[in-house]
């Protein structure tokens, strides 16, 4: 790039005198600033003055290489556009195995799985908590049974499941384990993911169990024994997505969550395992909202930082554990219930910036988002809308198109500050766990959640079709996903036979056993297994090791 | 066991007594009509539990109320939670922490926005204890608002106080020292997993040594049990004493009904004529700050400040 | 006299971004308000009503099972003789539902896009005209 002999800073005055100023007089700005979604107060104009302190070689690089700024890999969505991996769950197994082969017939390459509240809190379908949830809000697993009519027809080799589970994630690794052992697969060639990020939970997204300290101990177990038997499965996806739709702001959701990544390396560290040994199968979980750019900065710097974070704070030393890999999902509280086909648009904007950031898989909202579980014609035009951009736009054809745009470099510098700024008071308050204990994590995301309510509610920010642009004519009627309602009663009859059918004194045994090792330091996995081989369920497992680990009760913060 | 219906009744007669729709005579009076009256006069042991925010108060009573069901004692909890002195309204949030007692009926819990009061209660928490008393509970535990102040109020409602500080809260020991060895019957350093656990009861220990009373230090993790036992023995043996701080709790009762008469007194004399004559004075830069003070005090009738 | 909400969460979600941001704004608005945390059976929300005495019980549901959780808070509001305290529900509720809810008692419904300021209002309108201290706060005012 050329520069004349004067400095940025001078051609600057000039512009603001000769052009801008006598130009505002006649037509002035419409608000004194402009902020993003995040709260980050935005430039008028960014130019290279904005990112002096940016070093290409240091700080931006080339793809595939330190500090991977540009993206993980050297080649990108060249080689293979990202993993297109729609999430399903309701009902019984075989009614969510139906949609995944619908979902994969259309194109779909990975598959990724929502559990109902009774699966994810870890209670069985015919406890009385679980009444009216069941197979609701995602697809109800009690035992091994499910886990087998769940992926029924589906080559484990070959495509790669994504669980979106957490307090109760052992147990189903355990039982997608089991179902792979028990059609013949070679644990070598599993690929997939489970989200078994608990630290999160107690930040956010609030689905827990056990209190902090023993949950993650059960994480440290499932990343060691990943580590040790399935080179190719991702043990861990630590999130910012709950953190965000809760309301948190862009900063935080990397901070926090690159925060509780160094807690989980920490913990397994400590348990003597190197770092290279398993960093590389860390895998991330970001949103994507719908202010763009602020977006898109994002995703390189929470790259960019953690490559930095594995590097200098942790020593590694494979390039693999220093490259963050992430899957994406359009953004939950960006859709409306009213006009709800407005979501198409902006969900189609969100997967850009997800495209664009480097994501390497991504979920895209139905636009009924708002208002139900997906139908199946709603995730269809979602599908549909990854393929446009993958297919028809052409941003797949060059790597971080926007990198070297002064605007997104300053951002991206900006949010990898606040991420270091945040590391370090963590640290000062005695690290993630205490952080917890303390709520600092659930302070900061109170208030921030209650700004941006504010700002919201005194016209800062729109949202079109609701506080702005209002039409009060009836909703557009779509068609929803019916709530099949003799479901519970099937998942309580499959619950049931699975009971009826099973060795009772087998599972009392493996309780026993899995009890014994609760209150020991060795790996709970393996116990796990036995249970689960011997049909133990979900709840009785979760209930077994209570007396052992506690109850987690939460202290509410405003 | 304290029935469904006496439960809602005690609640309302609360509430009654706390929006000012009537006294606490005229709610115990109600109370008696309607035949729910279990006994006159104090028998319940009222337990007070202060300390500053983030001691872990709640969960500590979470852990109480276990201790004494497990003796088949019910209980009652009245938990005081700050009011905005902006908005008077307030975020009322103690009870979370004892969500296990909730389908309890040996155990009633209240939560009290502290409206106008200061000194860590609500003006109307010790109607609540004595309605609660009425109404038949065996312990009435009052958890105070703990925004850090030294809450002594607490003296004139509880005939146990417990304080509950945790480890390293920095300068915690000095910030105790400043008032509230006077009224604890006990210390509790919670949170004691923590580092610095030994050290801060240490301290507490030789603070306490100074004063003429016997006061336990104790550590306790509320989170998980540890130290409960110990402390559910320590507050036996005090409640056991019998009623040694009724002399204690009515000298701070009749200290603070003269200190509040002083306070208005004060506050009349400052209205005066004679008083504007002087304030004026200070505005013109007539009169020095020390010398409008003798005046004022003069004119109150008290004797000269003496500096 | 302050207006005394309870905001409560049933349910296994741990969605409580709304309720918790509500709990804030009635309390800017002057109300005291009890929060119940997560993950609350309708036993313990009936419990926590009656012994805080409250007017007003702000239900947020997400989960979906608004329609097995709010028959069973209904029935045992009634079975413990506070039928006066007025219940209204919040969260991701179905409009085909809503009537069904008012059937039930529900005095009022508020979907996510409701401002603060509605909810507001609506407490204090419904307040006024059905709490159970209505008389009283009209001498008062």
């Amino acid at each position: 790039m050329q520069t004349s002999e004067r400095t940025v800073a001078e051609q600057r005055e000039e512009w603001e005198q000769l052009t801008l100023l006598p130009f505002a007089e006649r037509r002035p700005e419409s608000r004194a600033t402009f902020r993003t979604l995040g709260g980050v107060a935005l430039e008028r104009v960014y130019t290279p003055e904005h990112i002096e302190d940016v070093d290409y070689g240091r700080d931006t690089g080339f793809p595939g290489a330190f500090p991977y700024t540009r993206g993980p890999y050297p080649t990108m969505y060249r080689a293979q556009p990202w993993t297109m991996r729609q999430i399903a769950g309701f009902g019984t197994a075989d009614d969510t195995n139906g949609r995944f082969r619908y979902l994969i017939a259309q194109g779909q390459t990975g598959i990724s799985t929502d559990f109902d509240m009774p699966t994810l809190m870890g209670y069985d379908s015919d406890d009385p908590r679980s009444e009216g949830e069941v197979g609701r809000e995602g697809v109800a697993v009690d035992s091994v049974d499910d886990m087998h009519d769940l992926y029924r027809g589906i080559d484990l080799e070959r495509i790669s499941v994504s669980m979106t589970i957490n307090p109760s994630a052992w147990i189903l690794f355990a039982m997608y384990l089991v179902v792979a052992d028990e059609r013949g697969f070679d644990r070598a060639k599993l690929s997939g993911t489970i989200q078994n990020d608990i630290i999160k939970e107690y930040v956010a997204q609030k689905e827990w169990v056990y209190p902090p300290r023993p949950a993650m101990r059960i994480v440290r177990d499932t990343i060691t024994y990943s580590a040790q038997h399935l080179p190719r499965y991702n043990p861990v996806n630590v999130s910012g997505y709950h953190t965000r739709e809760a309301g948190s702001t862009t900063i935080q959701e990397v901070a926090f969550t690159l925060a509780a990544g160094i807690a989980y390396v920490e913990e397994v560290v400590r348990a003597g395992i190197d770092v290279d040994d398993f960093a590389p199968r860390l895998s991330f979980f970001f949103v994507s909202q719908i202010d763009f750019l602020e977006e898109v900065a994002k995703f390189r710097a929470a790259r960019r930082v953690w490559a930095r974070v594995m590097k200098e704070r942790f020593g590694a030393r494979k390039p693999e554990s220093m490259r963050l890999r992430f899957h994406c999902q359009t953004a939950g509280v960006s859709c409306t219930a009213r006009e709800p086909l407005n979501n198409i648009a902006r969900t189609a904007i969100e997967a850009l910036a997800a495209v664009l950031g480097g994501a390497q898989s991504l979920h895209t909202n139905g636009y009924d988002e708002a208002l139900s579980i997906p139908s199946e014609a709603a995730m269809k035009i979602a599908l549909r809308t990854q393929q446009i951009i993958a297919d028809e736009t052409g941003v797949a054809g060059t790597i971080d198109p926007l990198g070297g745009s002064y605007a997104v470099e300053a951002l991206t510098r900006a949010i990898e500050r606040g991420c270091f700024d945040y590391f370090a008071e963590i640290e000062r308050r005695g690290g993630v766990i205490r952080c917890i204990e303390d709520n600092f994590f659930q302070l900061e995301l109170a208030d921030a959640a209650y700004d941006l309510h504010r700002r919201k509610e005194a016209g800062e920010r729109h949202v079109v079709g609701v506080t702005k642009y209002r039409d009060d004519s009836p909703n557009p009627a779509v068609d929803l996903h019916h709530v099949d309602e003799a479901a519970a009663h099937r998942q309580l009859e499959r619950l049931r036979a699975t009971r009826a059918r099973r060795d009772g004194g087998a599972v009392h045994r493996a309780l026993d056993e899995l009890v014994r090792v609760a209150q020991t330091d060795e790996n709970i996995m393996p116990a796990t297994l036995d249970a689960v081989k011997a049909r133990a369920t979900g709840g009785e497992i979760v209930a077994a090791l209570r007396p052992v680990f506690g109850s987690y009760v939460e202290t509410p913060v405003f | 066991m304290i029935a469904h219906r006496v439960q809602r009744d005690l609640a309302r007669a609360i509430s009654a007594v706390e929006n000012g729709h009537t006294d606490v005579r005229g709610a115990l009076a109600q109370f008696a009509a309607l035949g729910h009256a279990q006994r006159n006069g104090a028998r319940a042991d009222v337990i007070g539990i202060t300390g500053p925010p983030g001691a872990g108060k709640s969960t500590l009573v979470d852990r109480l109320i276990e201790g004494f069901r497990a003796n088949g004692e019910t209980v009652a909890v009245i938990a005081v939670d700050p009011s905005s002195p902006f908005t008077h309204g307030a975020v009322l949030g103690d009870r979370v922490r004892m969500q296990r007692h909730a389908g309890d009926r040996g155990v009633f819990i209240r939560s009290m926005a502290s409206r106008t009061a200061g000194g860590g209660l609500a003006p109307a928490t010790r109607d609540a204890v004595r309605l609660a008393d009425a109404a038949g509970f065996d312990v009435v535990i009052v958890e105070t608002v703990g925004v850090g102040q030294v809450e002594l109020e607490i003296v004139a409602v509880a005939d146990v106080i417990v304080v509950v500080t945790v480890p390293a809260l920095g300068d915690s020991v000095q910030t105790i020292k400043a008032g509230l060895t006077e009224i604890a019957d006990m210390f509790v350093v919670n949170m004691a997993d923590r580092p610095g656990a030994n050290a801060t009861a240490l301290d507490l220990k030789h603070m306490v040594r100074e004063g003429a009373r016997e006061i336990p230090v104790l550590q306790t993790v509320a989170q998980d049990g540890t130290g409960l036992p110990a402390l559910l023995d320590a507050l036996a043996a005090k409640r056991g004493a019998g009623d040694s701080n009724a002399v204690r709790a009515v000298r701070f009762e009749v200290v603070r009904r003269a200190r509040d008469a002083a306070v208005r007194a004060a506050l009349a004399a400052l209205d005066s004529d004679d008083a504007s004559a002087v304030l004026d004075g200070l505005r013109d830069h007539t009169i020095s700050r020390n010398d409008a003070v003798d005046a004022l005090l003069a004119i109150l009738g008290g004797p000269a400040h003496a500096h | 006299m302050p207006i005394k909400v309870l905001v409560a969460k049933p349910g296994l979600d741990g969605h409580d971004r709304g309720a918790k941001i509500v709990a804030r704004a009635l309390r800017d608005a002057g109300m005291e308000v009890v929060y119940t945390g997560l993950h609350q059976t309708p036993e313990m929300i009936v419990n926590a009503a009656i012994q805080e005495d409250v007017d007003v019980v702000g239900v947020s549901i997400l989960s979906g099972a608004h329609m097995t959780v709010f028959p069973k808070i209904m029935d045992l509001l009634h079975e413990r003789e506070v039928d006066d305290i007025v219940v209204v529900a919040g969260g991701v509720i179905q409009e085909n539902d809503v009537p069904k809810l008012r059937a039930l008692g529900v005095r009022e419904v508020f979907n996510a896009e409701a401002s603060t300021q509605d909810l507001i209002e609506g407490i204090e309108r419904i307040v006024a005209a059905h709490g159970r201290d209505a008389a009283r706060r009209a001498a008062q005012a």
